[in-house]
């Protein structure tokens, strides 16, 4: 047979279709995060505010802001749309997210500490504090789900993260009801949003999402070889442990990072991977950095929309995640059967 | 006869329970053998022990003289491939996907996919007839084409043994046979040294070079199929009473288990003859 032929055979069918059209969508989505808001911008103007820094107006410096936002916002879809990728090969369980696995509760409860008697208020103490939350929620949980026979089966998992995330959350409303200040603060986080992102907190994410970027797709190969079994994987020669140790890490981190930062947004680490899923097939090495991609992209309309849609004011991206997220699953699970793994 | 691979004083199992009990043996080399025995009595704990994916509690396990334990984990992979009974197949993979998985062990993350790899595949499709289903996903394929595609993903990896948990079980005896058929083509062209667990005895006598047989953890008879499989023998492994007659086909043994129902006199009188004689 052709080499060609075999070639193309591993490459899915619509990969480069779906490259083109992501790209183009990452553009569209750019533009229109730069030039929509409470205030939308003219072409003019945008090109003012990116590309000529002697001008000053009101619009070119609300570009400018903008283009923070929609830097931020890029970061933190990525990182949940591999997170949630990674969640689900290690547990090799489709419906894997952060925040089913409590992951996230467990970075907003440690968030919640620190802002309650810590008195923390930067991005970089709201990232370690977030990051241990999530650390130990995640050895936690993966504690509880092993317990037993057959070691963590997806469903238990599945059943000590959702059990994990309702104990933390209850934990979370005892220490803010009585503590107004920690309320304040603690309210417009717990929705999550990009709008508070910065530099500060670009510069904070950066290191963390690249490293899990980087394990994401070092593992890529190794995570097919675990979506034949455990034991299949170790007869390739993978050693299971470490990998799961390794992958969940970046899962964790990815995900700890941006909860951190923007605060818990559900739905784009489910939606993101099974897109790509749906569209390319199983294989982990396209579907990890497609899924950043995804995520960017669905995170970045999301908040768009939701500024559109909350005008003049705007609407958390948390909330619009969820609006825009929960229905798409829903019709997804039911019309096409999701893809396992 | 040269061996490949020797298990001495093996005893494993799970955490609570051992299954093997101070197991030795050593596998031919280039040749096909078939482990048999009744349910339960660590068939399976063998073949996953010497793969090592279950450690042993004692003893060890050498192959080409040298402890597996020892071994880096890629590198005995590609010495030695194990089809699991149940492998999971990832919703929607396609053949050629699922066959290229067997390369891991040969790939490394900086050279990804070479020469040698896109080869491997297609001559490993080639020989299990399922190059027209390559671009195919798994779960349109019947049973017999699916279980040809994971021999196929085993082929890639190119090992000098495989080992086979059950390749057989939920076929019919078709596709029983046509995998059997493939798997000694594959030893007779590549001298590839084939371990398996087989259920059925009479295709096992047929296929087998060489037999262990299993009893609650212990091994008792091993050797050629027309020195091993007697009534003697079924007898104490499967707690069966039965005639062995040559199978007309192959001139191996073959075994006609008599239960308590549709035994003619005779045959019934002759089998308890023959048992009381040994």
């Amino acid at each position: 047979m052709m080499q060609n032929q075999v070639k193309q055979m591993h490459t899915p069918k619509y990969f480069p279709l779906l490259l083109v059209g992501t790209l183009v969508l990452t553009v569209l989505c750019i533009v229109a995060s730069l030039a929509f808001g409470s205030r939308t911008v003219g072409w003019n103007e945008l090109l003012d505010g990116l590309f000529r820094p002697a001008v000053q107006s009101y619009e070119a410096d609300i570009v400018r802001e903008r283009v923070v936002r929609t830097i931020f916002s890029f970061m933190c879809g990525a990182a949940l749309g591999v997170a949630g990728a990674l969640m689900q090969s290690v547990t090799r369980n489709p419906i894997a997210d952060p925040s089913i696995l409590g992951v996230n509760t467990g970075a907003a409860l440690a968030v919640v500490i620190g802002i309650a008697f810590f008195n923390i208020a930067t991005a970089s103490a709201f990232i370690w504090f977030a990051l241990v939350g999530a650390l130990l929620t995640a050895i936690f949980v993966f504690g509880i789900g092993s317990l037993g026979r057959g070691g963590a089966t997806p469903l238990k998992l599945v059943l000590a993260g959702a059990a994990t995330s309702a104990a933390l959350s209850s934990l979370v409303m005892a220490l803010m009801i009585p503590r107004s200040n920690v309320m304040d603060q603690f309210r417009f986080w717990q929705v999550g949003s990009v709008g508070a992102g910065n530099l500060d907190s670009i510069f904070t994410f950066l290191p963390f999402l690249l490293i899990g970027l980087v394990i994401a797709v070092v593992t890529a190969p190794s995570l097919n070889a675990l979506a034949l079994g455990e034991e299949m994987a170790k007869s390739l020669g993978v050693r299971t442990g470490t990998l799961k140790l390794t992958a969940s890490f970046a899962g964790v981190i990815l995900c700890g990072a941006a909860t951190a930062l923007a605060g818990p947004i559900g739905f784009i680490g489910l939606l993101a991977p099974h897109l790509i899923r749906l569209v390319l097939g199983p294989d982990q090495r396209y579907l990890m950095p497609m899924s950043a991609l995804a995520g960017a992209i669905i995170l970045t309309f999301s908040d768009v929309m939701g500024r559109l849609l909350g005008s003049p004011g705007e609407l958390e991206v948390g909330i619009v995640t969820a609006f825009i997220g929960a229905p798409i699953l829903i019709l997804l699970t039911m019309k096409v059967k999701v893809r396992g793994l | 006869m040269a061996s490949i691979m020797k298990v001495e004083h093996l005893t494993s199992g799970y955490e609570d329970k051992m299954i093997l009990n101070d197991i030795s043996l050593e596998i031919p080399s280039n040749q096909i053998s078939i482990i048999i025995g009744a349910n339960g009595c660590g068939k399976s704990t063998l073949l996953k022990t010497m793969a090592r994916l279950i450690k042993p509690s004692a003893g060890q396990v050498t192959l080409y003289d040298k402890p597996i334990s020892k071994m880096a984990p890629k590198k005995l992979a590609r010495v030695l491939g194990m089809l699991p009974q149940s492998p999971v197949v990832p919703e929607g993979i396609t053949v050629a996907d699922l066959v290229g998985r067997g390369r891991y062990p040969h790939q490394s993350f900086l050279k990804g996919w070479t020469k040698a790899d896109y080869e491997a595949v297609a001559e490993a499709m080639e020989m299990m007839n399922i190059t027209e289903f390559a671009d195919r996903p798994i779960d349109e394929l019947s049973g017999g084409q699916r279980q040809r595609v994971w021999i196929a993903m085993a082929l890639a990896q190119q090992t000098d043994v495989l080992f086979l948990d059950e390749p057989t079980t939920y076929l019919d005896i078709t596709y029983q046979v046509e995998i059997l058929d493939l798997l000694t083509d594959l030893n007779r062209k590549y001298g590839t040294t084939i371990v398996m667990v087989l259920h059925d005895i009479n295709l096992s006598a047929r296929y087998a070079d060489y037999i262990f047989a299993l009893d609650k953890g212990k091994l008792i008879a091993e050797g050629k199929p027309s020195n091993v499989i007697t009534c003697d023998l079924i007898h104490r492994v499967f707690n069966l009473r039965c005639s062995v007659m040559c199978d007309p086909v192959s001139g191996s043994p073959s075994v006609i288990p008599i239960g308590r129902h549709h035994v003619q006199t005779e045959t019934e009188e002759a089998a308890v003859a023959q048992l009381e004689l040994v």
